[in-house]
């Protein structure tokens, strides 16, 4: 192997442990295209925009000569995005969810179970029920998990049953809307909003607009607070404040620094920081996040013990090698959100790089990625936010490319159709 | 849709646009035969899987390369009215644009 990369991992190391190691990858490869006995083998963990899509462009740009298997419990895909309209009530979220079947066709295994841990030595990654796989490169993809301990009365499943994040689309989502639909018209539904950076930055200010948009429909009398920890608006902030000042006055009201000192879910009530506590009829608390259980777990999390630092050419941890990581978990670069999209795209660069490694080619030198990212302000209108990032080899990270990226000007129907038409071309970039 | 059909194009200007553009990315010794599907990967997203898309936004894959470069270049000049790529065909050289729409080109529709 002669790659960029494999040569600096070659030059840190130290000792004959590690030497053994980096030769012991490379031999994989050799035997793979010698003899054809084994296939070199990649084992993806977390089947979400930045897992599958690596697993599917591992699978097709090898060619086949890669082994890949999906670790995955679920056997369908609920996105995220779009996942504020099943709150709207403008999507089913059988309108959101895709089975993981069309995978097969690319050669994928989906293996469903939950992954507890790996061994970095041996390259085994451990399942819950007791096996394990081995592997030549690992992809973890674990998305976020809520702090520990940073919400005490979160801290039983009953609690968090009744004050809900449905910060992960699926069972919570569908609960968050039959709280919803349970409210009387008069009440109040609030959403609370942790310090940047969590994922998704407009997805709560998204949020607020659906259900504003829902009970305009059939509980005119009710009201939408959004408690947001940060100064402001993180995100799309022109946008979103257009249309709380406009089609949802009187309906919407946004307050800035509202730190959260725990939640009482017995009575839906936030202990506010400064300031009484606040109670509402659906409290919808998203709760301080960090990285996936497993990379936490792992110690992959080394950026303040939140976020996972990689190398930006091949996704590759910093901290363990032959573990790649992707998405939500990763400590993000300047200006680059944690999104669907953008997991997509690191999925596809990590692809490249692993693929190049395994077969004995180059990694890409100068990756880029894109992100675009609709919010719907009702079930029509859409409003976007733009941004392409390219490699930069001086400060080893990645940067937005000046000049490039932007706004809508305002909401659009036009764009409404386009944020659909990207939902199903993305998760068939995926999926299918 | 009608904003994105591709205007129509003489074959002598689309050929020499071609062979400019391409000719020039090629030129450079250091491209990867892979860094246009790199490249182009960005577009899936919206464009779908090697530019073959399954919903509203249009198909990129088997359209003419020259097509492809001339819209790029209109979109990041102002020239042709868009909602979202005159913001993202500024991030790209003309090098680069010239890859992906070569890659495009070589898709089976």
């Amino acid at each position: 192997m002669n790659s960029t990369s494999t040569r600096r991992n070659f030059v840190k190391s130290a000792g004959a442990l590690s030497l053994l190691g980096t030769l012991a990858s490379g031999g994989v490869t050799g035997c793979a295209s010698l003899g054809g006995v084994a296939k070199p083998k990649v084992v993806v963990v977390g089947g979400g925009y930045g897992g599958a899509t690596a697993a599917k462009y591992i699978a097709m740009w090898s060619e086949g000569k890669i082994d890949v298997t999906l670790v995955e419990r679920d056997a369908q895909f609920v996105s995220c995005p779009l996942s504020n309209l099943v709150l709207g009530g403008s999507k089913t979220i059988n309108d959101i969810s895709v089975a993981y079947g069309g995978l097969a066709k690319y050669g994928v295994r989906h293996v469903r179970g939950d992954a507890t841990g790996f061994d970095p030595d041996k390259k085994t990654l451990a399942l819950a029920d007791g096996t394990s796989l081995p592997y030549d490169r690992l992809v973890l993809s674990p998305g976020i998990d809520f702090i520990p301990d940073a919400l005490p009365g979160l801290a039983s499943a009953d609690a968090r049953g009744k004050v809900l994040a449905a910060w992960k689309a699926g069972p919570e989502t569908v609960a968050l809307r039959n709280q919803l639909v349970a409210m009387k018209d008069g009440g109040v539904f609030a959403i609370h909003i942790p310090k940047a950076p969590y994922r998704c930055p407009p997805g709560p200010y998204e949020r607020a607009c659906q259900v504003a948009w829902y009970f305009q429909q059939v509980k005119p009398k009710s009201k939408v607070i959004i408690l947001d920890a940060n100064e402001d608006v993180t995100s799309k902030k022109g946008l979103f404040t257009k249309a709380w000042n406009g089609q949802f006055k009187g309906l919407i009201e946004y307050r800035n620094n509202q730190d959260i000192q725990d939640v009482d879910a017995t009575n839906n009530t936030l202990k506010m920081t400064f300031g009484e506590d606040f109670k509402a009829d659906v409290l919808n608390v998203i709760p301080p996040m960090r990285a996936g259980n497993i990379a936490a777990s792992s110690g992959l999390n080394n950026s303040n013990k939140r976020w996972c630092q990689v190398d930006w050419l091949t996704y590759e941890s910093t901290a363990v090698k032959n573990v790649h990581i992707l998405g939500d978990a990763l400590q993000i670069a300047p200006a680059m959100p944690k999104s669907g999209h953008m997991a997509n795209q690191h999925g596809k660069v990590c692809a490249a790089a692993i693929v190049a490694l395994l077969t004995g080619d180059t990694v890409n030198q100068t990756p880029m990625v894109a992100n675009t990212c609709y919010s719907f302000i009702d079930d029509k209108n859409v409003v976007h936010v733009a941004s392409v990032h390219r490699y930069d080899a001086a400060q080893k990270t990645m940067v937005p490319i000046a000049g490039s990226g932007g706004l809508s000007v305002e909401q659009n129907v036009l764009e409404g159709v386009y944020a659909n038409s990207w939902a199903r071309n993305i998760w068939a970039d995926m999926l299918t | 849709m009608n904003r994105f059909s591709y205007q129509v194009m003489t074959g002598a200007l689309v050929t020499a646009l071609t062979g400019m553009y391409v000719g020039a990315a090629f030129a450079q010794t250091s491209v990867s035969p892979t860094l246009g599907r790199n490249l182009a990967a960005q577009c899936a997203n919206c464009h779908g899987t090697n530019g073959k898309s399954v919903a509203d936004v249009p198909s990129l894959a088997g359209q003419s390369a020259a097509m492809i470069v001339q819209k790029m270049q209109d979109y990041r000049d102002g020239k042709l009215p868009a909602s979202i790529m005159h913001q993202l065909a500024k991030a790209y050289s003309d090098d680069q644009v010239a890859l992906m729409a070569d890659y495009f080109s070589k898709q089976a529709k």
